[in-house]
């Protein structure tokens, strides 16, 4: 909509002026509202900044630059903006963010929020993000000045800047245990364990790269941990999943057997399910990879089993350097249910951002590194063994040299022998 | 001098905090304890727990870039309509939780009135996860919040239904780092020129070796141009991808006109049937066209309606057209496939066909 032309001073925005129709709620009306009607060093901000966004709709270029800005103690968490067209709009010529690590699982109280836009608005220019794709509040908007009153009032909130450039960046958990009846493991404690621990890296940016953790509480991966995390902690089960057979003879009932067969029974990638003739379903569990889809689909009837733990996989990452990378698996199953099992996942965590730290190149992701040094080399190196839920299938290259073939066929089966309870002779 | 008063505060390094102070009391008090769920509408999640208490949750879509009206409007609608507590969706919709059936429906009517579409559950379209785009990168080749304001408009009715063969994840990513991930449809910037480089200013910005590094595919080197210490680029190798611009602001790799829109299909983050996968091209050379970007939203429009229109219930966009075969795809979406779509990045032979398995 058109801004009244009477008003001097407001900078002219006919391009972004073409995003308040439509349905879905525009983000340049709350931009305006800041202008018109926000706290008067938002006003001017907010101007400033409509002008130079408007500029960019119009150039079609960017016109921010990086810069270095922290507050005191801290290496990371802002992420600096100066203008580049600062002469025409110099409101805006300052427009850092402050990254701020949400509660885990994104769970806020009306109060908290109705704190947080008041910290903003007497300090920033009154626009916030819930959330960034790096999983924080983005906190947009701050002059140099006011970064560290911004951050000084947030912390006394109890709220912690997150992660920038190479450190442990911000994790992500789901909604998990709170409210889904598919997590497998507390996502919230493993998520603040974990990276509670390791604040260090975090706030002081000593890595080779930036390194992130994800927190799934099944294998539906709400988080979109496997694509987007170096280390990604998925909620399993090992035991036999949980069957209420007349729960599946309703869904079939009132479903009808074809869309049950074509939607369940079709659709098991390992072909692990069977309708039985009356009705009820048969289940191979052996078969079942915990994809989730049939737990998905019959919420009533099937769920996860008791034996409940998660899967680890590593290395997933953006295009930069190499291309897309997705998590490998690399420990199939890890228990999670004692703190002594949350300390085994918090080791493993220390292992993995030391090796990370020890070996990775400069500006080198761990799934790269892995590409590097052969998945055999990294197995070694975080001492963990061989498992063939790690790979599709074995090699099929010949070239490898395997003189010592016999040692580790005998190690996998003194492992074997452990597992099952036997005594291992040379023991 | 009083050097107590000018000594600046240290940070209370709390991490990330303890959501339990701000969880809805029904959510808490089941913690663990959930025992199924169900849709009883689309944009309504219903939990129940193994205690037998229950719990409803009214997901609406959000502008994520919020004013303080906005984020206050919310906080009075969850003090009036709901029970005070609220909390965000990876996709940055926003959920109310109420413990009384009772309150769904004006809850819902409330943030219907105020302009905040209910709906992004189950089989719809959810809100599209973005970067940041003209709005406050330092690299963008084009908007993000613009470009999804637009796309959403156009998707309203896709996101308040539950429609669609199965979820449908948009992303959009403002250059060819793909913050914003991958999707059943990923609208990304791709660059089609090599940078241009301000050989005045390389030598004082930019750390040269590390530029060098950065080069995918080795294509830049150490250069003495007009007597100046810079970088060349080898313009035959170059792939145009863009990852020597941050480190190298003076290797400018946008364009007005150069700076091009690129969609992908197929991406999935789940494990639900078959396992995660990465997008694939669909189309390249879209115009980067502010404020609207018609030709964009013209192609998300025919991927979309392609797909509810054939997939099977539960199919998402890939496993819909791994059935159907790619030259079903392309024309139904009317959709070239081109020389281009023939992968050429390292581990590409595996992308290709090797058997004798052709859809007609």
């Amino acid at each position: 909509m058109k801004d009244d032309a009477s008003k001097k001073d407001i900078n002219p925005t006919p391009m972004l002026d073409e995003l308040e129709g439509g349905k879905w709620p525009s983000f340049v009306t709350g931009l305006k509202r800041l202008r018109d009607e926000g706290a008067p060093n938002n006003q001017e901000m907010m101007n400033d900044l409509l002008g130079q966004l408007n500029h960019s709709y119009e150039e079609r270029l960017g016109f921010w630059k990086g810069g270095t800005v922290s507050v005191f103690g801290y290496g990371g968490g802002i992420i600096p903006r100066f203008s580049e067209v600062a002469d025409r709009f110099p409101a805006s010529k300052e427009f850092h963010t402050l990254r701020v690590m949400p509660p885990a699982g994104y769970h806020y109280s009306t109060d908290l929020l109705r704190q947080m836009a008041d910290v903003w608005e007497r300090h920033g220019s009154g626009l916030i993000a819930f959330h960034g794709q790096s999983g924080d509040i983005m906190f947009q908007g701050c002059s140099t000045e006011n970064t560290q009153k911004a951050f000084d009032e947030l912390n006394e909130m109890g709220f912690d800047l997150g992660g920038a450039g190479p450190a442990l960046r911000t994790a992500m958990s789901c909604v998990g245990s709170a409210r889904c009846e598919q997590s497998c493991y507390n996502e919230q404690k493993a998520h603040r364990q974990i990276i509670n621990k390791f604040l260090d890296e975090m706030h002081r940016p000593a890595l080779p790269y930036k390194f992130k953790f994800k927190f799934s509480g099944c294998a539906n991966d709400c988080v979109n941990a496997i694509h987007r995390a170096d280390f990604a902690v998925i909620g399993t089960w090992r035991d036999d999943m949980k069957v209420d057979q007349e729960k599946v003879k309703e869904h079939v009932a009132e479903k009808g057997r074809k869309y049950t067969i074509d939607t369940v029974i079709s659709m098991c990638p390992t072909r692990a399910l069977s309708l039985n003739d009356d009705d009820t379903l048969d289940i191979d569990n052996r078969s079942c990879v915990r994809c989730m889809h049939c737990i998905n689909v019959m919420t009533k009837a099937l769920s996860p089993g008791d034996d409940k733990g998660v899967s680890i996989m590593i290395g997933g990452k953006r295009s930069l350097k190499v291309g897309d990378l997705m998590g490998t698996m690399i420990v199939p199953f890890m228990k999670l249910d004692t703190d002594e099992d949350y300390e085994k996942l918090e080791d493993f965590a220390e292992t993995c951002i030391e090796f990370f730290a020890d070996n990775a190149l400069e500006h080198e992701r761990i799934g790269e590194t892995i590409d590097r040094i052969g998945l055999p080399a990294f197995l070694e190196a975080v001492e963990v063994d061989p498992d063939p839920n790690m790979v599709n299938h074995p090699r099929t290259s010949s070239y490898v040299r395997t003189d010592d073939f016999d040692e580790a066929a005998d190690e996998w089966f003194e492992k074997k022998a452990r597992e099952a309870g036997l005594t291992v002779s040379a023991e | 001098m009083n050097d107590q008063a000018n000594k600046p505060r240290t940070p209370d390094e709390v991490g990330v905090p303890d959501p339990f102070q701000y969880m809805h009391p029904t959510l808490k008090k089941n913690f663990g304890n959930w025992d199924w769920h169900d849709r009883p509408r689309p944009g309504v999640l219903h939990h129940v727990s193994k205690s037998g208490e229950e719990v409803w949750t009214v997901r609406a879509g959000t502008q994520r870039q919020m004013d303080v009206f906005t984020i206050r409007k919310l906080a009075d609608i969850g003090d009036e309509f709901a029970d005070g507590h609220v909390r965000f969706t990876t996709r940055s919709n926003i959920e109310y939780m109420v413990a009384d059936e009772a309150k769904v429906a004006p809850l819902i009517e409330a943030l219907e009135d105020n302009g905040f579409p209910v709906g992004g559950t189950g089989a719809s379209v959810s809100m599209i996860s973005h970067t940041q785009g003209w709005l406050h990168c330092d690299i963008p080749g084009t908007d993000a919040s613009g470009v999804v304001k637009g796309l959403m408009d156009d998707l309203h009715k896709d996101f308040v239904e539950e429609k669609m063969p199965n979820r449908v994840r948009i992303t959009t990513s403002c250059c060819q780092i793909n913050c914003g991930g991958q999707g059943d449809i990923a609208v990304n910037v791709q660059y089609t020129k090599p940078p241009k480089i301000n050989h005045d200013l390389v030598a004082n910005v930019c750390e040269r070796p590390a530029v060098v590094a950065r080069c995918p595919v080795a294509a830049i080197r150490p250069a003495m141009v007009d007597g100046k210490p810079s970088l060349e680029v080898d313009e035959k190798k170059c792939v145009c991808c863009g990852a020597c611009y941050p480190p190298c602001p003076p290797m400018q790799i946008n364009g007005a006109e150069s700076t091009k829109i690129a969609i992908w299909v197929g991406g999935k983050h789940s494990n639900a049937r078959s396992k995660p996968t990465f997008h694939k091209l669909a189309v390249a050379n879209l115009p980067n066209n502010p404020p609207h970007w018609p030709e964009v939203r013209a192609v998300v429009r025919k991927i979309v309606d392609a797909y509810k229109a054939d997939a099977k219930h539960w199919e998402r966009m890939g496993e819909w057209i791994e059935r159907i075969g790619w030259n079903r795809f392309f024309e139904m979406t009317d959709l070239a496939f081109t020389k281009h779509h023939l992968d050429t990045w390292t581990g590409s032979r595996k992308t290709m066909n090797m058997s004798a398995h052709i859809h007609f």
